[in-house]
């Protein structure tokens, strides 16, 4: 008998083609938006960890803006801060301003940057040739600078600087290496500039105050713990004036990033959810129309000795029947959305199965909810009014 | 004979009443109707329109329920039964002829007559074997893929006429089986009841039309609501 009542649906759905797919329209519709919109904040979500994770997510970076008593961070308040037990290293940043001259050229206002080998082992690609800045350059304030791309070709245009000799600041200056061409992602681009060991540039540019420090974590799970003790170092080294300096944990942009795109992500799966709604309303409309068309077949069914629950389950059937119909076209253009936008956006294609499970499972909901009230009405039909409206 | 169609009585309403509710005003369409059917019997309820007859016919097609009085059709108290096995009823003990046919248009004529199988749930071969049965019984062999529209109105009402007849009902119940057929065409499907009727199965024709009636084995008339004259016996 059931077996039957799912023939009848489905002849009936294959009777009216035009009308079913125009029906199951709106249901296609809102479950390809979900899966496309879900595969597309994935895929967003999974770029933008990507480029986060990219700067270090075992980072905690400190902007000592200073206060007026104290322009940024002392040594000793970096010692302090390399001394917290989750940290594996610290790579200070110092900045300094002078003119460079190199083979009878110079170059007014090159920005020199202070660094350590801290900063040379924790991210890869620093160094297109030559050696980097060691420790011992670093105890040793020794006299050596890497160049920055750009800045090399003013100075030596085509010639290999390694080995030269440049001013700056009035003291000589040993090129060791030139640096990679910054991806003009990251901030500070040292294409123009100079590195040289920290100590030196304190030393040679009488600079004091360390106004940038990148701090390396043993443990990235710890690092909330960690960034509150390094926090409470730094209210120390500023006197409680929280407004001198700035923590930022990699961890929590990462946690922002998500947080933002899973609100997102139910937003916009929400908006798709209200159009299945709208979809789910198309078919009970359907439905609705059936049953009053049909109402004298009804009525010949019910005479015929059709109990009201074998009509009530023929028109349930129907109205699942379109959904799911509806449902598995929408995830085939869903899919194919989501290749399309992964392609155009270049972000990674992301297709998980919960969400076609998700999509499917809910327009059958939709058809079970949406079809019960017409199949119910249909049930309900007098067969002797239902036999006389023919 | 007549004592003999008595004691195998299949059908038998004692005091039926039926009133309609319309707004404030009660209308009572059947006043205390007694009426009992023998086994075999091929009996002509005939009446004006609006005399009651239709609803009489609902009532004894179980597909309505009387205000008052006891309804009993092959053993089953009909009053006491619910919707599923009132539908039940239907299925097993009537078999349905109508005015207008009422085939499905979508449906072969095979399909037509085999719905009725379908709610009683038999297999599909089963069905098919038993319909084509049918089907060959009123003449319609070579058109069993045929659909009504490919159908004259004769041989559609003998589709209907198989379809009532497939399930070996304990009667066939026919509503103005004529009323939408020329004379000619009428007169053949009152040829084919006559068969069943000589074939020994039970026959409750409604109808409106004296000549129709005359093809029965007894008529009984109905006028506002009362059922009168019932043992005339027509001759044929």
């Amino acid at each position: 008998m059931f077996l039957e009542s799912i023939k009848m649906s489905w002849k009936n759905i294959v009777n009216n083609k035009m009308r079913s797919f125009l029906t199951v329209l709106g249901v296609l519709i809102g479950v390809a938006a979900i899966i496309a919109l879900i595969s597309i904040v994935q895929g967003v979500t999974e770029n933008i960890t990507t480029q986060v994770m990219d700067m270090g997510a075992n980072k905690v970076t400190i902007q000592a803006m200073g206060t007026p008593l104290k322009e940024g961070l002392t040594l000793n308040d970096m010692e302090r801060i390399e001394a917290v037990e989750n940290i594996k290293g610290v790579a200070p940043t110092i900045t300094g301003m002078s003119a460079i001259s190199a083979n009878g050229v110079v170059v007014e206002d090159v920005i020199v940057y202070g660094k350590n080998e801290v900063h040379f082992s924790n991210s890869d690609d620093l160094l297109k040739s030559g050696r980097s800045i060691n420790s011992l350059d670093v105890t040793g304030k020794t006299k050596v600078a890497l160049i920055g791309s750009n800045l090399s070709k003013t100075l030596f245009e085509n010639e290999t600087p390694i080995g030269k000799e440049i001013t700056v600041n009035g003291a000589t200056v040993t090129v060791i290496g030139i640096l990679e061409a910054s991806s003009g992602f990251a901030a500070g681009s040292t294409d123009d500039g100079l590195v040289m060991p920290y100590t030196t540039v304190m030393r040679t540019m009488g600079t004091g105050y360390i106004k940038s420090l990148d701090v390396y974590l043993r443990d990235e799970g710890l690092s909330d713990q960690t960034t509150s003790e390094i926090e409470g170092i730094l209210n120390t080294a500023f006197n409680n004036n929280s407004d001198g300096y700035k923590v930022t944990n990699m961890q929590n942009i990462l946690d922002t990033v998500e947080e933002m795109t899973g609100t997102m992500s139910m937003m916009l799966t929400g908006i798709a959810g209200i159009s299945l709604i709208v979809g789910g309303i198309g078919i009970m409309n359907m439905m609705l129309v059936t049953v009053t068309e049909r109402t004298s077949e009804i009525g010949l069914r019910k005479a015929l000795g059709a109990e009201p629950k074998t009509i009530q389950w023929q028109f349930i059937l129907e109205a699942l029947f379109l959904a799911m119909f509806g449902g598995v076209l929408g995830l085939v253009l869903g899919v194919l959305l989501a290749v399309v936008a992964a392609q155009v956006m270049g972000i990674p294609l992301i297709l998980t199965g919960s969400s076609v499970l998700l999509a499917i499972g809910f327009s059958a909901i939709i058809g079970l909810v949406f079809g019960y009230a017409p199949a119910k009405k249909a049930s309900q039909l007098n067969p002797i009014d239902a036999l006389r409206s023919a | 004979m007549e004592a003999k169609k008595m004691e195998q009585s299949i059908l038998s309403m004692k005091g039926i009443d039926k009133t309609y509710q319309m707004g404030e005003e009660a209308q009572r369409v059947l006043k205390h109707v007694d009426l009992e059917v023998a086994s075999g019997e091929f009996i002509a309820i005939l009446g004006p329109s609006g005399s009651g007859k239709s609803t009489l016919m609902n009532l004894i097609g179980c597909l309505d329920t009387p205000t008052e009085g006891s309804y009993q059709l092959n053993g089953a108290l009909i009053e006491t039964l619910d919707e599923s096995e009132m539908a039940a009823i239907r299925n097993r003990e009537i078999g349905f002829v109508f005015q207008q046919f009422q085939l499905l248009p979508r449906l072969s004529a095979l399909e037509n007559v085999e719905l009725p199988l379908i709610y009683s749930g038999l297999p599909e071969k089963e069905r098919r074997t038993l319909a084509t049965e049918m089907l060959t019984k009123v003449g319609l062999q070579d058109k069993l893929k045929n659909r009504p529209n490919q159908l004259s109105g004769g041989q559609q009402q003998r589709v209907a006429i198989a379809r009532a007849l497939v399930t070996q009902p304990t009667i066939i119940l026919a509503d103005e089986p004529t009323g939408a057929l020329d004379q000619k065409t009428g007169h053949q499907i009152m040829e084919l009841f006559e068969d069943l009727h000589a074939e020994g199965k039970t026959i409750v024709m409604i109808t409106h039309d004296e000549n129709i009636a005359k093809h029965s084995s007894r008529v009984v008339r109905i006028l506002d609501g009362v059922l009168i004259d019932q043992n005339e016996q027509m001759g044929r």
